[in-house]
């Protein structure tokens, strides 16, 4: 045990923490936003608008993340059309190419969590309010939704942790998250139990963080 | 097209063997997964408070500490164990261990952690009465536990285990960082010498999706005769 290495990659490792929390903060803003939009595509009845949801969230879900996240750093470069549009300036950062993927990869997951939560919310609910005269708009808006959100809370906080977890994907194009910096030491000092000790407690410590604000959460919003 | 033809010009058999790779390496790490849920799954549901401590710090590091760190500790730190056993023994050049073994070790102790939170669930949840019918009837231990508890908690545990397989298959694809050679690390070898990424990834993509379906198939077939008789 070199407890001296890991005393001294303890900045280091909490410096790169910082680009993993905006990585997982960004990309879950992002996905939540399109999980949303995609869970009341979801619910469409019009069949065209209903697969398309379908098929996004079976796509995104049913392929590995490191294969999203290639394939918009390195592949959506080679389009020459691309190159000249302004979204470039987007698409040649890897910061940006990674949380693209991510929020795109948590988006199929969330709309899939909140599609659930909408479907088993019950007809009463939707009913009384319609027969107290409160338009659809602000059902949706102030009915439903909450209560979606209440019932998708615990399946989001494991939705958020495996978030966090996929965050180390970033260090595969060139970012350097919590595991990108632990993989360079590990590679330059070959000590990689230390270095494993000490990132996995600052990813374990985040998982707790995650855990219990989801729980204080459920307990808030509880009925 | 050509690109995918197979031969000296294409990419297809070699993309076509990587994909046997990834499924060998899914179907070993799952299995490893199995071995270790074995293991941890009785501990977990033991009395002894100091197994239950063992079992839980193990499926809580596991899912609370990204797959790929995991695979780096496997990946330096197996050579690097290999290497000190080997400079024991006076042999101090570099030894590089199968990166198939290090990746299927790897990702099986990741899906162990998963499959044991699911047999552990899927026992708890069957019946009390069974555990005392069993022994009411003066089973032996192995026919209790065969004849008895295992179909039953098989048939519980299976649609959980069939998430643990996605997850396991998609995790494959990170051991590509070690140089195993299955359809990602093929991908990006291919991306590489033809400069044609995007169409390389995607699909790698195809071939992922493709695996998930139809092991769906497959895993809906093995729920339909496991849940016989319900």
């Amino acid at each position: 045990m070199d407890i001296e290495l890991m005393i001294n990659s303890l900045p280091k490792l909490l410096g790169a923490t910082v680009i993993t929390l905006k990585l997982l903060s960004a990309s879950l803003i992002v996905g939540l936003i399109i999980g949303l939009l995609f869970a009341i595509l979801r619910l469409n009845k019009n069949i065209i608008v209903n697969r398309f949801a379908y098929g996004y969230s079976y796509v995104f879900r049913g392929t590995p993340l490191l294969v999203q996240i290639f394939i918009i750093y390195f592949g959506l470069g080679q389009i020459e059309y691309l190159r000249s549009t302004f979204l470039w300036v987007v698409l040649k950062e890897p910061y940006w190419c990674a949380i693209i993927a991510f929020a795109l990869n948590t988006g199929a997951y969330t709309s899939e969590i909140l599609r659930s939560a909408f479907q088993t919310i019950k007809p009463g609910i939707v009913e009384a309010g319609k027969s107290l005269g409160i338009p659809n708009k602000i059902i949706f808006y102030k009915i439903q939704i909450p209560i979606a959100i209440r019932q998708s809370l615990p399946a989001y906080g494991n939705e958020i942790i495996l978030m966090m977890k996929g965050t180390s994907l970033a260090s595969t194009v060139t970012l350097m998250d919590l595991t990108g910096v632990a993989k360079y030491i590990i590679s330059t000092t070959f000590k990689p139990i230390e270095v494993f000790i000490v990132a996995g407690s600052i990813y374990l410590f985040m998982t707790f963080c995650i855990h219990n604000l989801i729980k204080f959460l459920e307990k808030k919003y509880s009925f | 097209m050509e690109l995918l033809s197979f031969g000296d010009t294409g990419w297809g058999d070699e993309l076509l063997i990587a994909t046997l790779m990834t499924i060998a390496v899914s179907v070993t790490a799952m299995l490893v997964g199995f071995l270790f849920a074995l293991i941890f799954t009785p501990l977990k549901l033991s009395k002894n408070k100091f197994f239950n401590f063992i079992a839980n710090s193990y499926t809580t590091i596991i899912r609370g500490v990204p797959e790929l760190l995991v695979i780096y500790l496997f990946f330096f730190g197996g050579t690097g164990a290999v290497m000190f056993v080997a400079s024991i023994f006076g042999y101090n050049e570099y030894i590089e261990i199968n990166a198939f073994i290090t990746g299927a070790f790897a990702i099986g102790i990741i899906s162990g952690a998963y499959s044991t939170e699911v047999f552990r669930g899927a026992i708890q949840s069957i019946d009390k009465g069974q555990f005392e019918a069993v022994k009411v009837l003066g089973l032996s231990k192995f026919q209790q536990f065969f004849k008895i508890i295992l179909p039953q908690t098989l048939r519980l545990a299976i649609p959980n285990l069939s998430n643990v397989w996605q997850i396991t298959l998609k995790d494959t694809s990170l051991i590509s960082v070690t140089g195993l050679v299955e359809i990602m690390r093929q991908s990006y070898i291919a991306a590489g010498s033809t400069r044609d990424p995007l169409f390389f990834y995607s699909f790698a993509a195809v071939l992922y999706l493709l695996l998930t379906f139809l092991s769906m198939k497959l895993i809906n077939r093995l729920e339909v005769r496991y849940s016989k008789g319900y």
